[in-house]
């Protein structure tokens, strides 16, 4: 068990989330010599320097090959050890799609895959970079787990779960350096099970990755305007915890807060399985619409993208008026 | 046994496997991969029957030679042999080939315990799982060996290439390729398609692989080919220039069998020639 304090919190904040996730494999690998982390040519992206200068046994470069990263890792993981496999979210989840889909999907080898830089905080990089699609086309594919975690806190900890996780799984990381603080210390977290991050009797706005964060500003802002709202940080977007989303079913709005497509991610989750349900209440999804955005900074493409905690909170206001 | 008595042992056992190929193809009932499944059937005997532990069910995963069919839809050839050295039931084989439930369909499904090492059909991902399997014994010290077998059509996946780079790269002195280079793909003869199928060699070499080229449906070749060490750090390839179809003269080099359906006279025609040869 890696031990969290508010200062460790702090630090992964600044660092961000790939440096957060070079550092939560670091701390594992120096509790547990049953895992190897793989990379295509992105060991310095994805903060592994100081693990691959550690551990330079346990780390194993593709080169600029993701397809071939896939399937390497499948081939370390037929003896069921846990592989770690990083590359930018579009190139991991897409350029070796096919690749995933054979060994993850259809065969269950233990690979975890980490898509880094996921979301929009590629920004000037432009959409070549950006984690649009990842998230809603590794949830198409069955028996794979996919987590968006919220923070720095729920990058660590999800780490640490994925290593006694014998699945296959896929680690959407949104967010950079300066990466919001929704925790402050250790939390009780797992896999598939959503943290009730605020109570309130009127809408709930379930979110994943960076949105919770934005979520829970949308829903202060909505309170000085009377309306309660509860935050869910729906961090595991597959499987989703029904169970938190049955304890949401009377409220008046559902609102998806996320920082990718609305087309197949953690809003089409919701709409899937509520869709059966006789009563329910309407649901908004709120993320980045059907397009491509124009790149810019990060802030300018949440702005675009109406993702702000602002921005958040009007359309919710508007979808009340309705 | 001398090397010749094994030989000679083993264009036996390819014969039973053709045949067995041809009825499992037939009794089925559709169509079946008939020309590539024909076309690899030395290299399966060889492998089965010769050069891999894997008809000693009890070894344990670290010790037990690994074979991936990358090009997934030579499963006749490969089907056949685990049925013809025990690793696999012959009768549940011909009794559930391609019919609904099967652990036996147009392409391998994992199930380890039949000797499927992994699903394939999607061309150019299994020889990076080898790369893998590989890698691991490299780095846990396991004994076993890796074999994958590759098409030439299959060679057209940019992913073979990945596979291939990676291979020399991590010196992987216990890795096997044998490409099964029968000059043909599903749109006819590769020269047509993608003219590299006379390149593989050169390609290969360029790499860094101990390359060792043969008539791939030869048995005495096959057999040599395999059984010629590594070099040191290096992985292995041996481009096995084969016939599609390989065995049925109204198949061979006839793209209309890449996938086809066996009539009841055209299967005891074939059974019949394969009898007849020595």
């Amino acid at each position: 068990m890696i031990q969290i304090t508010k200062r460790d919190a702090k630090l992964w904040s600044r660092l961000g989330a790939r440096a957060t996730y070079g550092q939560a494999i670091l701390e594992m690998a120096r509790q547990r010599d049953d895992f190897y982390v793989m990379s295509a040519d992105l060991c310095q992206s994805s903060g592994l320097f100081k693990f691959r200068e550690e551990f330079p046994d346990r780390f194993i470069n593709s080169g600029i090959a993701e397809q071939n990263l896939i399937g390497v890792a499948a081939g370390l993981a037929k003896d069921g050890t846990n592989i770690f496999a990083s590359s930018f979210a579009p190139f991991v989840t897409m350029r070796a799609c096919e690749q995933v889909r054979m060994n993850m999907g259809y065969m269950q080898l233990n690979i975890k895959t980490v898509g880094l830089g996921s979301g929009l905080i590629m920004a000037q990089l432009g959409n070549s970079h950006y984690g649009v699609e990842d998230g809603s086309v590794m949830r198409v594919i069955p028996g794979l787990t996919v987590v968006n975690p919220a923070d720095g806190v729920e990058i660590m900890k999800t780490v640490e779960a994925f290593c006694d996780y014998p699945h296959p799984a896929y680690l959407r990381l949104t967010g950079g350096p300066g990466l919001p603080m929704v925790h402050e210390g250790d939390i009780d977290f797992q896999i598939g099970k959503a943290i009730k991050i605020r109570e309130g009797k009127d809408i709930a706005i379930i979110a994943c990755g960076t949105m919770v964060y934005n979520a829970k500003k949308a829903a202060e802002i909505l309170a000085g305007k009377g309306f309660e709202a509860s935050v869910i940080d729906m961090h595991t977007i597959k499987p989703i915890d029904k169970e938190a989303v049955d304890a949401e079913m009377s409220k008046q709005l559902l609102v998806t807060v996320e920082e990718a497509t609305i087309v197949g991610g953690l809003g089409s989750a919701l709409a899937e399985y509520i869709a059966p349900k006789k009563q329910k209440p309407a649901q908004l999804m709120l993320g980045i619409k059907d397009t491509f955005p124009h790149a810019g900074t990060y802030q300018y493409l949440l702005e675009q993208c109406r993702l702000t905690g602002e921005q958040i909170a009007e359309d919710i206001e508007a979808a009340l008026e309705t | 046994m001398t090397d010749n008595e094994r030989i000679k042992s083993l264009v036996q056992h390819a014969k039973q496997i053709r045949k067995r190929c041809l009825t499992m193809a037939f009794n089925c009932g559709g169509s079946a991969h008939l020309g590539g499944g024909l076309s690899l059937v030395e290299a399966m005997t060889v492998l089965y029957g010769d050069v891999m532990n894997t008809s000693n069910r009890t070894l344990p995963y670290e010790q037990m030679d690994k074979f991936i069919l990358s090009k997934g839809h030579g499963v006749l050839g490969f089907y056949a042999a685990l049925a013809e050295f025990g690793i696999v039931d012959p009768q549940l084989l011909m009794d559930t080939f391609m019919q609904n439930g099967s652990d036996f369909i147009a392409h391998p499904v994992m199930k380890p315990e039949f000797g499927l090492e992994s699903s394939s059909g999607s061309l150019g991902q299994g020889i990076s799982m080898a790369v893998g399997l590989a890698l691991a014994a490299k780095k846990k010290g396991y004994p076993y060996q890796t074999y994958v077998l590759c098409g030439n059509g299959e060679s057209n996946e940019g992913s073979v290439w990945e596979a291939c780079m990676s291979a020399v790269n991590y010196g992987l002195d216990n890795f096997t390729m044998f490409l099964d280079n029968n000059h043909m793909q599903s749109d006819g003869h590769s020269p047509e398609v993608l003219n590299i199928s006379d390149k593989y060699t050169g390609m290969l070499k360029a790499l860094g692989f101990k390359v060792i080229e043969i008539d791939g449906n030869d048995m005495r070749q096959v057999y040599d080919a395999f059984h010629t060490p590594h070099e040191n750090g290096k992985p292995k390839a041996i481009v096995g220039n084969t016939i599609k179809g390989k065995g049925v003269n109204f198949m061979e080099n006839n793209n209309e069998w890449h996938h086809n359906r066996l009539t009841k006279d055209r299967y005891d025609e074939a059974m019949q020639q394969l009898e007849d040869k020595a």
